[in-house]
């Protein structure tokens, strides 16, 4: 079990965090569910918080967005400190849990009205907002039924759009797409971007690889209760092993020529490919390539390809610390394997 | 915005939604009134004759049993109609919408505050209610002055505030709406062991004092007082001083249930 976090990069410490924590700790009776996690996420950016089933993720996020209180370390959120500030701090953020957090006894309209007054908007601003979040989430038409009718999708929906009345300045997503059809699952996508490039800073909590490298800026690997990794998508992927340098041949004679030169290389011969173990960084690439050129080798395409998420996940997440190991069967030096949202292993 | 002004603002709000559910939703309401009227209906025409006889030393009529009847049974309706405030409660708690309330920057009672305050406004219009098939059937009060109505009214109010506050923890208690309508029973139990139906000289012995000390008793006394002209003595500073204890240990509870961190 990784004990300490590996950074793999230089924090940015230039623009202000909006959410930052620093050895937090919450166990249920003799349960450790946080053991001690340190966050930094600047403003403005979406953060994923990656883990499989019972890692702690929903537990983060209920501490950090007031929810419940941790039993150790310290957080500010929106430059608030959370133990002594918490209404500021709620002031400042809106929520979606993992469960539907709807009134299923009104509907969809009262709901976002109800919200409008517990935000204090005045009557008319409350409507229009209403009225906006409602079309802007296609639930115009149903806003008049009871939301205990409304399928998964809608009240997914409803859901998010109830937690954006005020325009909070931070969102916290537990598993917002879980459940959710792959269109609705790419609208939730388009929405949060949107928000973010309207300045919000949006924390996710996810189980789909995927859905992580598409939206997140920064992505932190929770596993048994402590950040296994953080970093970009890209800083992830490098930290295992496996990438490799790919190159195609269009002319089946340079193609022959060129698997007799190099030896250390799997052939794909259906392909006309070759591809050669590498970590991916400059420097291996640049020797990677003056190898090639002193062996005059000259591929029509060279591409780098780095092991994905799910090889990150795996190997970060296995059940028995078996970090650094990827031995799971998703090889990374099978190029082209399926980067389908999966569940992961309990 | 002020604390205070928060307050007012947030419990209104969930007032409202209360109200809201109430109204979209009355079966729950509109079933807990039905064994107090049933009781009324029962206690007034099939026990009538027998009962008046027992009260009124022989020579009492129907109507004479039906004025004492009525007061305890508008107790018993408020306690009734508690029942359902520990069950929406309950099911309230399991809502995540209550999970969205707590990370709002509102006040932190006003969840609870808008359940009661919708509560009592249910008891008292369940009250009003059933006193109007009383006076349907019969019931009328002694010349009870306009003070007297209004002092009756107060402590319908102030009993159905004790009552629900208690119905309020019961349901943070409840995991669940069943567990919350068991839970919440002696409500509706303990009216049946006051004063209601019979006064207190004419039970057994040992069952006096069960009767005698409860919360219903003096309530009932009073309000009997007030309507009809009986002797109300010192029950009506112990009705106030039950429903005043009540109440403050109900908001105690239930607050501090509310506080905690939530599962």
């Amino acid at each position: 079990m990784p004990s300490s976090v590996m950074s793999t990069s230089t924090r940015d410490h230039s623009s202000p965090a909006a959410v930052s924590a620093v050895g937090l700790r919450k166990s249920y009776g003799d349960k450790t569910v946080l053991d001690g996690i340190d966050l930094r996420i600047p403003a403005g950016s979406v953060f994923a918080l990656l883990g499989p089933n019972g890692a702690g993720k929903t537990t983060a996020v209920k501490i950090l967005s007031t929810l419940i209180t941790a039993d150790g370390g310290q957080a500010q959120v929106a430059g608030h400190d959370l133990a002594t500030h918490s209404q500021a701090v709620r002031a400042a953020i809106g929520v979606t849990g993992q469960f539907s957090a709807v009134d299923g006894l009104i509907t969809g309209e009262e709901n976002m009205l109800l919200m409008a007054d517990l935000h204090h908007l005045p009557k008319r601003e409350g409507r229009q907002a209403a009225a906006e979040l409602l079309d802007r989430f296609d639930l115009t038409e149903a806003a008049k039924k009871p939301a205990s009718t409304y399928s998964g999708g809608m009240k997914r929906r409803l859901d998010i759009a109830m937690t954006l009345v005020g325009n909070p300045r931070i969102i916290f997503l537990d598993e917002p797409t879980t459940g959710l059809d792959p269109r609705s699952r790419h609208n939730m996508w388009q929405i949060i971007r949107e928000l973010v490039s309207g300045g919000v800073t949006a924390f996710l909590t996810t189980q789909y690889l995927e859905e992580a490298d598409q939206l997140a800026d920064r992505i932190a690997v929770l596993n048994d209760g402590r950040i296994a990794a953080e970093g970009t998508a890209e800083e992830l992927k490098r930290l295992i092993p496996g990438g490799h340098v790919r190159l195609r041949f269009t002319d089946p004679a340079a193609y022959r020529s060129a698997a007799s030169a190099l030896r250390e290389v799997t052939r794909d011969d259906e392909a006309l490919a070759l591809h050669i173990p590498s970590g991916g960084s400059q420097r291996e690439l640049r020797a990677i390539l003056d190898w090639l050129d002193s062996a005059g080798i000259e591929a029509d395409v060279l591409t780098v390809h780095t092991p994905d998420l799910d090889d990150v996940f795996f190997a970060l997440t296995g059940p028995a610390g078996t970090a650094h190991q990827p031995n799971q069967p998703n090889q990374p030096n099978q190029p082209n394997q399926p980067n389908q949202p999966q569940e992961n292993a309990r | 915005m002020s604390s205070l002004s928060l307050a007012l603002r947030d419990s209104s709000t969930m007032l409202r939604r209360n109200l809201l559910h109430a109204r979209r939703y009355p079966s729950l309401t509109l079933n807990l009134l039905l064994t107090p009227v049933m009781l009324l209906l029962l206690f007034a025409y099939i026990f009538g004759d027998t009962m008046s006889a027992g009260i009124g030393g022989g020579d009492a009529d129907r109507s004479e049993y039906l004025a004492y009847l009525v007061p305890g049974i508008l107790m018993l309706t408020i306690g009734g109609t508690t029942i359902g405030s520990a069950v929406s409660v309950a099911m309230d708690m399991n809502e995540g919408i209550i999970a969205r309330f707590r990370t709002l920057a509102i006040h932190r009672g006003s969840v609870l505050i808008g359940h009661v305050l919708g509560s009592v406004l249910q008891c008292v219009a369940s009250a009003v209610l059933v006193g109007a098939v009383a006076v349907a059937i019969g019931f009328r009060t002694t010349d009870a002055s306009v003070q007297e109505w209004i002092l009756a009214v107060g402590l319908l109010t102030l009993v159905s505030l004790a009552l629900t506050w208690i119905a309020v923890g019961m349901g943070m208690v409840s995991p669940n709406a069943e567990a919350a309508g068991n839970n919440a029973m002696p409500l509706m139990i303990l009216p049946l062991l006051s004063s209601a139906f019979v006064p207190v000289d004419a039970m057994p012995g040992w069952f006096q004092p069960i009767a005698e000390y409860q919360p219903f008793t003096p309530a009932i006394e009073t309000l009997r007082g007030l309507l009809l002209g009986t002797g109300i003595g010192h029950n009506g500073w112990l009705a106030v001083i039950w429903c005043v204890g009540l109440a403050v240990l109900g908001y105690l509870w239930s607050t501090s249930l509310f506080h905690r961190d939530p599962k």
